[in-house]
Protein backbone atom coordinates (compact mmCIF):
# COMPACT_ATOMS: atom_id res chain seq x y z
CA UNK A 1 0.00 0.00 0.00
CA UNK A 2 1.26 3.37 -0.93
CA UNK A 3 -1.41 5.74 -0.32
CA UNK A 4 0.02 7.41 2.88
CA UNK A 5 -0.26 10.52 1.37
CA UNK A 6 -3.70 10.41 -0.04
CA UNK A 7 -6.04 13.14 1.05
CA UNK A 8 -7.67 12.13 4.56
CA UNK A 9 -11.11 11.58 2.73
CA UNK A 10 -9.99 8.55 1.00
CA UNK A 11 -9.47 6.92 4.11
CA UNK A 12 -12.98 6.61 5.22
CA UNK A 13 -13.73 4.59 1.93
CA UNK A 14 -14.84 1.04 2.13
CA UNK A 15 -12.57 -1.07 0.51
CA UNK A 16 -13.02 -4.61 -0.73
CA UNK A 17 -10.20 -6.48 0.51
CA UNK A 18 -8.59 -9.53 -1.36
CA UNK A 19 -9.43 -12.52 0.99
CA UNK A 20 -8.42 -11.91 4.50
CA UNK A 21 -6.82 -14.15 6.69
CA UNK A 22 -7.64 -15.05 10.42
CA UNK A 23 -5.14 -13.92 12.84
CA UNK A 24 -2.68 -16.45 13.74
CA UNK A 25 -2.54 -17.86 17.46
CA UNK A 26 1.16 -16.94 17.38
CA UNK A 27 -0.10 -13.24 16.52
CA UNK A 28 -2.97 -13.39 19.26
CA UNK A 29 0.15 -14.61 21.80
CA UNK A 30 2.03 -11.61 20.81
CA UNK A 31 -0.47 -9.49 21.50
CA UNK A 32 -1.50 -10.79 24.69
CA UNK A 33 2.37 -10.68 25.57
CA UNK A 34 2.30 -6.72 24.73
CA UNK A 35 -0.81 -6.33 26.71
CA UNK A 36 0.90 -7.65 29.92
CA UNK A 37 3.54 -4.76 29.53
CA UNK A 38 1.56 -2.08 28.11
CA UNK A 39 -0.11 -0.82 31.30
CA UNK A 40 1.51 0.71 34.74
CA UNK A 41 -0.10 -2.28 36.62
CA UNK A 42 1.51 -5.05 34.01
CA UNK A 43 4.62 -3.25 34.29
CA UNK A 44 5.18 -3.31 37.64
CA UNK A 45 4.00 -6.43 38.73
CA UNK A 46 6.83 -7.55 36.36
CA UNK A 47 9.76 -4.67 37.32
CA UNK A 48 8.59 -6.11 41.44
CA UNK A 49 9.30 -9.36 40.06
CA UNK A 50 12.62 -8.54 38.66
CA UNK A 51 13.36 -6.61 42.10
CA UNK A 52 12.26 -9.71 44.31
CA UNK A 53 14.75 -11.98 42.70
CA UNK A 54 17.72 -8.96 42.84
CA UNK A 55 16.76 -8.18 46.79
CA UNK A 56 16.80 -12.29 47.86
CA UNK A 57 20.22 -12.67 45.70
CA UNK A 58 21.66 -9.50 47.57
CA UNK A 59 20.35 -10.74 50.96
CA UNK A 60 21.98 -14.03 50.51
CA UNK A 61 25.57 -12.28 49.44
CA UNK A 62 25.75 -10.20 52.52
CA UNK A 63 24.36 -12.77 55.03
CA UNK A 64 24.78 -16.36 54.14
CA UNK A 65 27.89 -18.56 55.01
CA UNK A 66 30.28 -18.39 52.93
CA UNK A 67 29.95 -22.19 52.08
CA UNK A 68 26.25 -21.57 51.22
CA UNK A 69 26.69 -18.75 48.75
CA UNK A 70 26.03 -21.57 45.60
CA UNK A 71 24.43 -21.22 42.68
CA UNK A 72 21.66 -23.18 43.88
CA UNK A 73 21.44 -21.59 46.99
CA UNK A 74 20.92 -18.28 44.99
CA UNK A 75 18.28 -19.64 42.69
CA UNK A 76 16.21 -21.68 44.67
CA UNK A 77 14.85 -19.04 46.80
CA UNK A 78 14.21 -17.16 44.42
CA UNK A 79 11.13 -19.29 43.01
CA UNK A 80 8.85 -18.90 45.68
CA UNK A 81 8.39 -15.10 46.07
CA UNK A 82 7.95 -15.25 41.97
CA UNK A 83 5.59 -18.00 42.21
CA UNK A 84 3.61 -15.79 44.54
CA UNK A 85 3.27 -12.99 41.82
CA UNK A 86 3.30 -15.08 38.44
CA UNK A 87 -0.36 -15.94 39.16
CA UNK A 88 -1.91 -12.83 39.96
CA UNK A 89 -0.27 -11.88 36.72
CA UNK A 90 -1.87 -14.64 35.07
CA UNK A 91 -5.14 -13.58 36.97
CA UNK A 92 -5.27 -10.08 36.06
CA UNK A 93 -4.23 -10.84 32.19
CA UNK A 94 -7.94 -12.82 31.82
CA UNK A 95 -9.39 -10.66 34.12
CA UNK A 96 -8.83 -7.20 33.11
CA UNK A 97 -10.50 -7.76 30.23
CA UNK A 98 -13.39 -7.90 31.80
CA UNK A 99 -12.89 -5.31 34.56
CA UNK A 100 -11.99 -2.63 31.94
CA UNK A 101 -14.30 -3.74 29.55
CA UNK A 102 -11.75 -4.33 27.18
CA UNK A 103 -13.29 -7.45 26.54
CA UNK A 104 -15.83 -5.60 23.76
CA UNK A 105 -13.51 -5.02 21.59
CA UNK A 106 -10.70 -8.16 22.27
CA UNK A 107 -14.12 -10.29 21.43
CA UNK A 108 -15.43 -7.99 18.28
CA UNK A 109 -12.22 -8.44 16.69
CA UNK A 110 -11.24 -12.17 17.74
CA UNK A 111 -14.92 -13.35 18.07
CA UNK A 112 -13.66 -16.85 18.45
CA UNK A 113 -13.01 -16.45 22.19
CA UNK A 114 -11.39 -19.87 22.89
CA UNK A 115 -8.74 -18.67 20.54
CA UNK A 116 -7.70 -15.49 22.56
CA UNK A 117 -7.62 -17.82 25.76
CA UNK A 118 -5.86 -20.27 24.47
CA UNK A 119 -3.01 -17.09 23.50
CA UNK A 120 -3.10 -15.34 27.29
CA UNK A 121 -2.57 -19.07 28.44
CA UNK A 122 0.64 -18.93 25.71
CA UNK A 123 1.62 -15.82 26.93
CA UNK A 124 1.52 -15.95 30.41
CA UNK A 125 3.25 -19.08 30.42
CA UNK A 126 5.68 -17.27 28.41
CA UNK A 127 6.40 -15.42 31.32
CA UNK A 128 6.96 -18.12 33.53
CA UNK A 129 9.72 -19.39 31.40
CA UNK A 130 11.08 -15.82 31.30
CA UNK A 131 10.94 -15.54 34.93
CA UNK A 132 12.78 -19.05 35.20
CA UNK A 133 15.50 -17.31 32.93
CA UNK A 134 15.71 -14.18 35.30
CA UNK A 135 16.03 -16.26 37.95
CA UNK A 136 18.91 -18.17 36.75
CA UNK A 137 20.94 -15.04 35.66
CA UNK A 138 20.32 -12.65 38.60
CA UNK A 139 21.84 -16.38 40.29
CA UNK A 140 24.95 -16.12 37.94
CA UNK A 141 25.40 -12.61 38.66
CA UNK A 142 25.23 -13.94 42.41
CA UNK A 143 27.74 -16.63 42.14
CA UNK A 144 29.91 -14.42 39.98
CA UNK A 145 29.95 -11.60 42.75
CA UNK A 146 30.35 -14.70 45.62
CA UNK A 147 33.57 -16.16 43.86
CA UNK A 148 34.74 -12.87 44.04
CA UNK A 149 33.59 -11.69 47.82
CA UNK A 150 35.07 -14.98 49.07
CA UNK A 151 32.19 -17.21 49.23
CA UNK A 152 31.84 -20.70 47.54
CA UNK A 153 30.79 -19.72 44.20
CA UNK A 154 30.01 -23.30 43.13
CA UNK A 155 28.65 -23.24 39.79
CA UNK A 156 26.88 -26.89 39.97
CA UNK A 157 23.01 -27.75 39.26
CA UNK A 158 21.52 -30.31 38.44
CA UNK A 159 19.48 -30.28 35.46
CA UNK A 160 16.34 -31.39 36.90
CA UNK A 161 16.47 -28.57 39.59
CA UNK A 162 15.62 -26.06 36.50
CA UNK A 163 13.26 -28.34 35.35
CA UNK A 164 11.33 -28.79 38.30
CA UNK A 165 10.98 -24.70 38.68
CA UNK A 166 9.52 -24.18 34.97
CA UNK A 167 7.39 -26.90 36.05
CA UNK A 168 6.18 -25.00 39.30
CA UNK A 169 6.17 -21.65 37.93
CA UNK A 170 3.98 -22.57 34.58
CA UNK A 171 1.53 -24.59 36.54
CA UNK A 172 1.88 -21.66 39.09
CA UNK A 173 0.53 -19.22 36.69
CA UNK A 174 -1.83 -21.20 34.84
CA UNK A 175 -3.29 -22.29 38.73
CA UNK A 176 -3.67 -18.34 38.95
CA UNK A 177 -5.24 -17.70 35.15
CA UNK A 178 -7.65 -20.86 35.72
CA UNK A 179 -9.15 -18.89 38.78
CA UNK A 180 -9.53 -15.62 37.17
CA UNK A 181 -11.21 -17.37 33.74
CA UNK A 182 -13.33 -19.62 36.25
CA UNK A 183 -14.52 -16.10 38.54
CA UNK A 184 -13.75 -13.30 35.85
CA UNK A 185 -13.44 -10.77 38.47
CA UNK A 186 -9.51 -9.36 39.77
CA UNK A 187 -10.20 -8.99 43.44
CA UNK A 188 -12.45 -12.44 43.94
CA UNK A 189 -9.91 -14.37 41.67
CA UNK A 190 -7.04 -12.90 43.45
CA UNK A 191 -8.46 -13.81 46.81
CA UNK A 192 -9.57 -16.73 45.82
CA UNK A 193 -6.66 -18.55 44.38
CA UNK A 194 -4.45 -16.80 47.38
CA UNK A 195 -6.76 -17.80 50.20
CA UNK A 196 -8.62 -21.42 48.76
CA UNK A 197 -5.33 -23.27 48.70
CA UNK A 198 -4.38 -22.01 52.23
CA UNK A 199 -8.00 -22.65 53.59
CA UNK A 200 -7.50 -26.25 52.71
CA UNK A 201 -4.32 -27.04 54.01
CA UNK A 202 -4.92 -25.64 57.07
CA UNK A 203 -8.10 -28.21 56.89
CA UNK A 204 -5.92 -30.65 55.72
CA UNK A 205 -3.80 -30.21 59.39
CA UNK A 206 -6.91 -29.68 61.86
CA UNK A 207 -9.78 -32.26 60.68
CA UNK A 208 -7.77 -35.92 60.54
CA UNK A 209 -10.07 -37.16 57.63
CA UNK A 210 -8.79 -34.78 55.51
CA UNK A 211 -5.53 -35.47 55.69
CA UNK A 212 -4.98 -38.31 53.49
CA UNK A 213 -6.71 -36.31 51.11
CA UNK A 214 -4.68 -33.45 51.58
CA UNK A 215 -1.45 -35.31 50.70
CA UNK A 216 -2.77 -35.66 46.96
CA UNK A 217 -4.74 -32.37 46.46
CA UNK A 218 -3.16 -29.48 48.30
CA UNK A 219 -0.51 -28.36 45.85
CA UNK A 220 1.86 -26.75 47.98
CA UNK A 221 2.25 -30.19 49.76
CA UNK A 222 2.38 -32.33 46.32
CA UNK A 223 5.17 -29.47 45.14
CA UNK A 224 7.30 -29.53 47.97
CA UNK A 225 9.13 -32.51 46.52
CA UNK A 226 10.31 -30.53 43.56
CA UNK A 227 12.89 -28.37 45.96
CA UNK A 228 14.28 -31.39 47.80
CA UNK A 229 16.99 -32.12 45.57
CA UNK A 230 15.56 -35.98 44.92
CA UNK A 231 14.34 -36.93 41.87
CA UNK A 232 10.77 -37.56 42.35
CA UNK A 233 8.96 -41.18 42.62
CA UNK A 234 5.95 -42.12 40.13
CA UNK A 235 4.13 -41.62 43.60
CA UNK A 236 5.45 -37.95 44.13
CA UNK A 237 4.33 -37.28 40.44
CA UNK A 238 0.82 -38.77 40.70
CA UNK A 239 0.47 -36.10 43.91
CA UNK A 240 1.74 -33.47 41.66
CA UNK A 241 -0.99 -34.69 38.76
CA UNK A 242 -3.80 -35.12 40.60
CA UNK A 243 -3.66 -32.05 42.75
CA UNK A 244 -3.25 -30.14 39.72
CA UNK A 245 -5.98 -31.44 37.88
CA UNK A 246 -8.19 -30.50 40.49
CA UNK A 247 -6.75 -27.34 41.11
CA UNK A 248 -6.10 -26.25 37.54
CA UNK A 249 -7.53 -28.29 34.90
CA UNK A 250 -11.06 -28.51 36.26
CA UNK A 251 -10.91 -24.64 36.77
CA UNK A 252 -9.25 -23.98 33.45
CA UNK A 253 -12.26 -26.29 32.04
CA UNK A 254 -15.18 -25.10 33.77
CA UNK A 255 -13.84 -21.29 33.42
CA UNK A 256 -13.37 -21.76 29.56
CA UNK A 257 -16.71 -22.89 29.29
CA UNK A 258 -18.21 -19.64 31.30
CA UNK A 259 -15.83 -17.21 29.04
CA UNK A 260 -17.13 -18.42 25.71
CA UNK A 261 -20.84 -18.47 27.16
CA UNK A 262 -20.52 -14.93 29.14
CA UNK A 263 -22.16 -11.98 27.28
CA UNK A 264 -20.21 -9.35 26.24
CA UNK A 265 -21.11 -6.04 27.40
CA UNK B 1 -24.46 -5.68 4.03
CA UNK B 2 -26.18 -6.31 7.50
CA UNK B 3 -29.16 -8.68 7.65
CA UNK B 4 -31.40 -9.30 10.91
CA UNK B 5 -33.62 -12.27 10.91
CA UNK B 6 -36.14 -12.62 14.05
CA UNK B 7 -33.81 -11.79 16.25
CA UNK B 8 -34.91 -12.08 20.04
CA UNK B 9 -33.00 -12.56 23.08
CA UNK B 10 -35.09 -13.02 26.57
CA UNK B 11 -33.71 -12.13 30.26
CA UNK B 12 -35.65 -14.70 32.15
CA UNK B 13 -39.56 -14.30 30.90
CA UNK B 14 -39.00 -10.63 29.87
CA UNK B 15 -37.62 -10.12 26.00
CA UNK B 16 -35.11 -7.51 25.98
CA UNK B 17 -35.28 -8.14 21.99
CA UNK B 18 -38.55 -9.65 20.55
CA UNK B 19 -38.49 -10.80 16.85
CA UNK B 20 -36.44 -7.73 15.18
CA UNK B 21 -35.62 -8.05 11.51
CA UNK B 22 -34.72 -5.23 9.11
CA UNK B 23 -32.02 -5.15 6.53
CA UNK B 24 -28.79 -2.16 5.88
CA UNK B 25 -27.74 -2.33 2.40
CA UNK B 26 -24.50 -1.28 1.04
CA UNK B 27 -25.10 2.45 0.06
CA UNK B 28 -26.93 3.58 2.77
CA UNK B 29 -26.86 5.02 6.26
CA UNK B 30 -29.98 3.19 8.57
CA UNK B 31 -30.65 5.25 11.39
CA UNK B 32 -31.50 2.53 14.35
CA UNK B 33 -34.12 4.64 17.20
CA UNK B 34 -35.36 4.04 20.24
CA UNK B 35 -35.75 5.20 23.24
CA UNK B 36 -33.03 4.30 26.28
CA UNK B 37 -33.80 0.35 27.42
CA UNK B 38 -35.33 0.08 23.82
CA UNK B 39 -33.00 -2.63 22.91
CA UNK B 40 -30.96 -0.98 20.04
CA UNK B 41 -27.70 -2.04 22.16
CA UNK B 42 -28.68 -5.64 22.50
CA UNK B 43 -29.45 -5.79 19.48
CA UNK B 44 -26.09 -4.71 18.30
CA UNK B 45 -24.41 -6.68 20.50
CA UNK B 46 -26.19 -9.57 19.27
CA UNK B 47 -25.11 -8.80 15.42
CA UNK B 48 -21.25 -8.58 16.26
CA UNK B 49 -21.31 -12.19 18.07
CA UNK B 50 -21.00 -10.77 21.84
CA UNK B 51 -24.39 -11.32 22.73
CA UNK B 52 -25.69 -15.04 21.99
CA UNK B 53 -29.34 -15.02 20.50
CA UNK B 54 -32.33 -16.88 21.88
CA UNK B 55 -33.87 -16.99 18.75
CA UNK B 56 -33.01 -16.08 14.79
CA UNK B 57 -29.92 -14.82 13.34
CA UNK B 58 -28.26 -11.82 12.14
CA UNK B 59 -24.98 -11.82 9.34
CA UNK B 60 -22.73 -9.58 7.91
CA UNK B 61 -21.52 -9.38 4.24
CA UNK B 62 -23.56 -12.43 4.12
CA UNK B 63 -21.78 -14.29 7.07
CA UNK B 64 -22.57 -14.91 10.89
CA UNK B 65 -20.30 -12.46 12.71
CA UNK B 66 -18.70 -15.21 14.26
CA UNK B 67 -17.47 -16.98 10.84
CA UNK B 68 -15.83 -13.90 9.48
CA UNK B 69 -12.28 -14.88 9.38
CA UNK B 70 -10.95 -11.36 10.17
CA UNK B 71 -13.88 -9.70 11.45
CA UNK B 72 -12.03 -6.01 12.06
CA UNK B 73 -11.28 -5.98 7.77
CA UNK B 74 -14.80 -6.32 7.13
CA UNK B 75 -16.99 -4.44 9.97
CA UNK B 76 -15.89 -1.21 12.33
CA UNK B 77 -17.59 -2.02 15.20
CA UNK B 78 -18.23 1.01 18.10
CA UNK B 79 -20.32 -0.47 21.17
CA UNK B 80 -19.21 1.58 23.56
CA UNK B 81 -16.43 4.51 23.43
CA UNK B 82 -15.63 3.91 27.39
CA UNK B 83 -14.80 0.04 27.02
CA UNK B 84 -11.29 0.98 27.02
CA UNK B 85 -8.37 0.34 29.10
CA UNK B 86 -8.01 3.36 31.06
CA UNK B 87 -4.28 2.78 31.56
CA UNK B 88 -3.47 2.35 27.82
CA UNK B 89 -2.78 5.86 25.72
CA UNK B 90 -5.19 6.13 23.05
CA UNK B 91 -2.41 5.13 20.24
CA UNK B 92 -1.23 2.12 22.23
CA UNK B 93 -5.36 0.97 22.18
CA UNK B 94 -5.52 1.48 18.52
CA UNK B 95 -1.60 -0.09 18.08
CA UNK B 96 -2.81 -3.51 19.59
CA UNK B 97 -5.89 -3.83 17.34
CA UNK B 98 -4.02 -2.92 14.62
CA UNK B 99 -1.30 -5.81 14.80
CA UNK B 100 -4.42 -8.40 15.87
CA UNK B 101 -5.67 -7.44 12.53
CA UNK B 102 -2.42 -7.82 10.89
CA UNK B 103 -2.46 -4.44 9.93
CA UNK B 104 0.37 -1.61 8.92
CA UNK B 105 1.32 0.36 11.96
CA UNK B 106 0.87 3.48 9.73
CA UNK B 107 -3.02 3.02 10.12
CA UNK B 108 -2.75 3.90 13.33
CA UNK B 109 -1.48 7.10 12.70
CA UNK B 110 -3.46 8.02 9.63
CA UNK B 111 -7.00 7.08 11.56
CA UNK B 112 -5.81 9.06 14.52
CA UNK B 113 -4.89 11.91 12.24
CA UNK B 114 -8.34 11.60 10.41
CA UNK B 115 -10.39 11.72 13.91
CA UNK B 116 -8.87 15.06 14.83
CA UNK B 117 -6.74 13.29 17.55
CA UNK B 118 -3.26 14.80 17.62
CA UNK B 119 0.16 13.79 18.58
CA UNK B 120 -0.69 15.28 22.46
CA UNK B 121 -3.30 13.39 22.74
CA UNK B 122 -2.48 10.04 21.21
CA UNK B 123 0.53 9.95 23.81
CA UNK B 124 -2.18 10.40 26.90
CA UNK B 125 -3.82 7.53 29.03
CA UNK B 126 -7.51 7.04 27.72
CA UNK B 127 -7.97 7.51 31.96
CA UNK B 128 -7.56 11.70 30.58
CA UNK B 129 -9.69 11.08 27.63
CA UNK B 130 -13.09 13.44 27.86
CA UNK B 131 -16.18 11.35 26.48
CA UNK B 132 -16.19 13.30 23.55
CA UNK B 133 -12.08 12.07 22.95
CA UNK B 134 -13.19 8.53 23.80
CA UNK B 135 -15.74 8.57 21.08
CA UNK B 136 -13.52 10.33 18.45
CA UNK B 137 -10.73 7.52 19.42
CA UNK B 138 -13.52 4.58 18.79
CA UNK B 139 -14.19 5.99 15.81
CA UNK B 140 -10.64 5.81 15.02
CA UNK B 141 -10.55 2.07 16.19
CA UNK B 142 -13.79 1.21 14.19
CA UNK B 143 -12.41 2.80 10.68
CA UNK B 144 -9.15 1.25 11.70
CA UNK B 145 -9.25 -1.78 9.03
CA UNK B 146 -10.71 -0.12 6.60
CA UNK B 147 -14.18 -1.88 6.93
CA UNK B 148 -17.00 -2.38 4.37
CA UNK B 149 -19.68 -1.88 7.06
CA UNK B 150 -19.85 0.19 10.15
CA UNK B 151 -21.93 -0.45 13.65
CA UNK B 152 -22.01 2.42 15.69
CA UNK B 153 -23.58 2.74 19.04
CA UNK B 154 -24.73 6.11 19.94
CA UNK B 155 -21.24 7.10 18.40
CA UNK B 156 -22.62 11.15 19.12
CA UNK B 157 -22.54 10.68 22.86
CA UNK B 158 -20.53 13.37 24.12
CA UNK B 159 -19.38 14.84 20.73
CA UNK B 160 -19.46 18.37 20.73
CA UNK B 161 -22.07 20.25 18.07
CA UNK B 162 -18.94 20.60 15.73
CA UNK B 163 -17.77 17.08 15.88
CA UNK B 164 -21.37 15.43 15.30
CA UNK B 165 -21.34 17.90 11.99
CA UNK B 166 -17.46 15.99 11.44
CA UNK B 167 -19.09 12.58 11.97
CA UNK B 168 -21.98 12.70 9.78
CA UNK B 169 -20.03 14.20 6.83
CA UNK B 170 -17.67 11.26 7.75
CA UNK B 171 -20.42 8.92 7.88
CA UNK B 172 -22.76 9.99 4.66
CA UNK B 173 -19.22 10.16 2.63
CA UNK B 174 -18.45 6.26 3.69
CA UNK B 175 -22.03 5.21 2.33
CA UNK B 176 -21.93 7.03 -0.71
CA UNK B 177 -18.78 5.26 -1.71
CA UNK B 178 -20.55 1.96 -1.06
CA UNK B 179 -20.21 1.29 2.39
CA UNK B 180 -22.85 0.43 4.88
CA UNK B 181 -23.73 2.21 8.00
CA UNK B 182 -26.10 0.85 10.95
CA UNK B 183 -26.06 3.89 13.35
CA UNK B 184 -28.41 3.83 16.64
CA UNK B 185 -29.51 7.35 18.71
CA UNK B 186 -32.07 8.10 21.28
CA UNK B 187 -32.00 11.61 19.65
CA UNK B 188 -34.04 12.31 16.70
CA UNK B 189 -32.24 15.21 15.37
CA UNK B 190 -28.76 13.52 14.85
CA UNK B 191 -30.07 10.77 12.75
CA UNK B 192 -32.40 12.55 10.62
CA UNK B 193 -29.35 14.39 9.14
CA UNK B 194 -27.72 11.90 7.97
CA UNK B 195 -29.80 8.73 7.66
CA UNK B 196 -31.37 7.29 4.73
CA UNK B 197 -33.54 4.86 6.43
CA UNK B 198 -34.98 4.60 9.42
CA UNK B 199 -35.76 1.26 11.99
CA UNK B 200 -37.61 2.49 14.99
CA UNK B 201 -37.43 -0.27 17.82
CA UNK B 202 -39.28 0.37 21.54
CA UNK B 203 -40.11 -2.11 23.84
CA UNK B 204 -37.78 -4.37 22.23
CA UNK B 205 -40.39 -4.40 19.42
CA UNK B 206 -39.70 -2.40 16.02
CA UNK B 207 -42.41 -0.13 15.51
CA UNK B 208 -41.60 1.23 12.23
CA UNK B 209 -39.21 1.20 9.33
CA UNK B 210 -38.79 2.08 6.00
CA UNK B 211 -37.73 5.09 4.23
CA UNK B 212 -37.02 8.22 6.02
CA UNK B 213 -38.84 10.16 3.44
CA UNK B 214 -41.64 7.65 3.32
CA UNK B 215 -41.93 7.99 6.97
CA UNK B 216 -41.94 11.34 7.40
CA UNK B 217 -44.23 12.24 4.68
CA UNK B 218 -47.05 10.83 6.58
CA UNK B 219 -47.21 14.32 8.00
CA UNK B 220 -48.37 16.19 5.02
CA UNK B 221 -47.46 19.23 3.63
CA UNK B 222 -47.53 22.52 4.63
CA UNK B 223 -48.52 25.57 2.17
CA UNK B 224 -48.75 29.48 2.89
CA UNK B 225 -50.04 31.91 -0.20
CA UNK B 226 -50.40 35.63 0.17
CA UNK B 227 -54.17 34.98 -1.09
CA UNK B 228 -55.00 32.23 1.58
CA UNK B 229 -58.78 32.39 0.44
CA UNK B 230 -57.44 31.59 -3.57
CA UNK B 231 -55.44 28.89 -2.68
CA UNK B 232 -58.16 27.37 -0.11
CA UNK B 233 -60.25 27.43 -3.43
CA UNK B 234 -57.59 26.39 -5.73
CA UNK B 235 -56.91 22.96 -3.24
CA UNK B 236 -60.66 22.37 -3.26
CA UNK B 237 -60.97 22.30 -6.63
CA UNK B 238 -58.42 19.68 -6.97
CA UNK B 239 -59.74 17.89 -3.79
CA UNK B 240 -57.25 18.04 -1.32
CA UNK B 241 -58.05 18.37 2.16
CA UNK B 242 -56.48 21.35 3.86
CA UNK B 243 -56.40 22.15 7.55
CA UNK B 244 -55.76 25.33 9.08
CA UNK B 245 -52.00 25.71 11.50
CA UNK B 246 -49.96 28.04 12.74
CA UNK B 247 -47.56 27.74 9.91
CA UNK B 248 -50.15 27.91 6.94
CA UNK B 249 -52.29 25.15 5.63
CA UNK B 250 -51.67 21.65 6.81
CA UNK B 251 -52.48 19.33 3.15
CA UNK B 252 -52.70 15.44 3.41
CA UNK B 253 -50.69 15.20 -0.09
CA UNK B 254 -47.52 15.38 -1.06
CA UNK B 255 -45.62 18.92 -1.93
CA UNK B 256 -45.87 18.10 -5.57
CA UNK B 257 -50.12 17.66 -5.93
CA UNK B 258 -50.18 20.98 -3.55
CA UNK B 259 -48.06 22.82 -5.90
CA UNK B 260 -49.59 21.62 -9.08
CA UNK B 261 -52.89 22.32 -7.55
CA UNK B 262 -51.61 25.92 -6.63
CA UNK B 263 -50.31 26.27 -10.11
CA UNK B 264 -53.25 25.14 -12.14
CA UNK B 265 -55.41 27.53 -10.35
CA UNK B 266 -52.32 30.50 -10.75
CA UNK B 267 -52.30 31.14 -7.11
CA UNK B 268 -48.80 32.02 -6.16
CA UNK B 269 -46.55 30.12 -3.27
CA UNK B 270 -44.79 32.11 -0.56
CA UNK B 271 -44.20 28.73 1.16
CA UNK B 272 -44.05 25.19 0.12
CA UNK B 273 -42.74 21.89 2.03
CA UNK B 274 -42.71 18.80 3.89
CA UNK B 275 -44.50 19.10 7.36
CA UNK B 276 -41.23 18.38 9.15
CA UNK B 277 -39.95 20.29 11.69
CA UNK B 278 -41.15 17.97 14.67
CA UNK B 279 -42.40 15.30 11.78
CA UNK B 280 -39.75 12.56 12.98
CA UNK B 281 -39.81 13.81 16.67
CA UNK B 282 -43.77 13.07 15.97
CA UNK B 283 -42.88 9.95 14.55
CA UNK B 284 -41.00 8.67 16.65
CA UNK B 285 -42.76 10.02 20.13
CA UNK B 286 -46.45 8.28 18.85
CA UNK B 287 -44.48 5.52 17.69
CA UNK B 288 -42.45 4.57 21.01
CA UNK B 289 -44.50 6.96 23.98
CA UNK B 290 -46.94 3.36 25.09
CA UNK B 291 -44.08 0.88 24.95
CA UNK B 292 -41.93 3.10 26.65
CA UNK B 293 -44.32 3.38 29.24
CA UNK B 294 -44.97 0.06 29.39
CA UNK B 295 -41.31 -0.64 29.98
CA UNK B 296 -41.04 1.72 32.69
CA UNK B 297 -44.19 0.61 34.88
CA UNK B 298 -43.00 -2.83 34.32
Amino acid sequence: MTTTTAPAADAVAPRHHTPVRRPSLLRLSTVELRKLVDTRAGRWLLITIGLITAVIVTLQLVYADDAAQTFVNFFTPSLLPIGVLLPVLGILSITSEWSQRTALTTYALVPRRERVVVAKLIAVSLTALASVLASLAVAAVGTLLASALGGAGTWQIDGSLVLNAVIFQVTGVLMGAAFGLLLLNPPLAIVGYLLLPTLWGVLGEMVKPLRGPSEWLDTSKTMEPLFGGDALTGEQWGRIAVSLLVWMVLPLAAGLVRTLRREVS
Amino acid sequence: MITVENLTKRYGPHPAVDDVSFQCEPGTVTGFLGPNGAGKSTTMRMICGLTTPTAGRATVSGHPYQELPNPGREVGVLLDASAQHAGRTGREALTLSAYTMGLDRREVAAKLDLVGLNAVAAKRRVRAYSLGMRQRLGLAHALLGDPRVLILDEPANGLDPEGIFWMRGLLRDFADRGGTVLLSSHLLREVEAVADRLVVIGGGRIVAQGDKNELLSGGGTVVRARDGAALRRALDAANLTAADSSEGLLVQADAEAVGQAAADAGVALAELRPASGGGLEQLFLTLTAGESTKEAVR
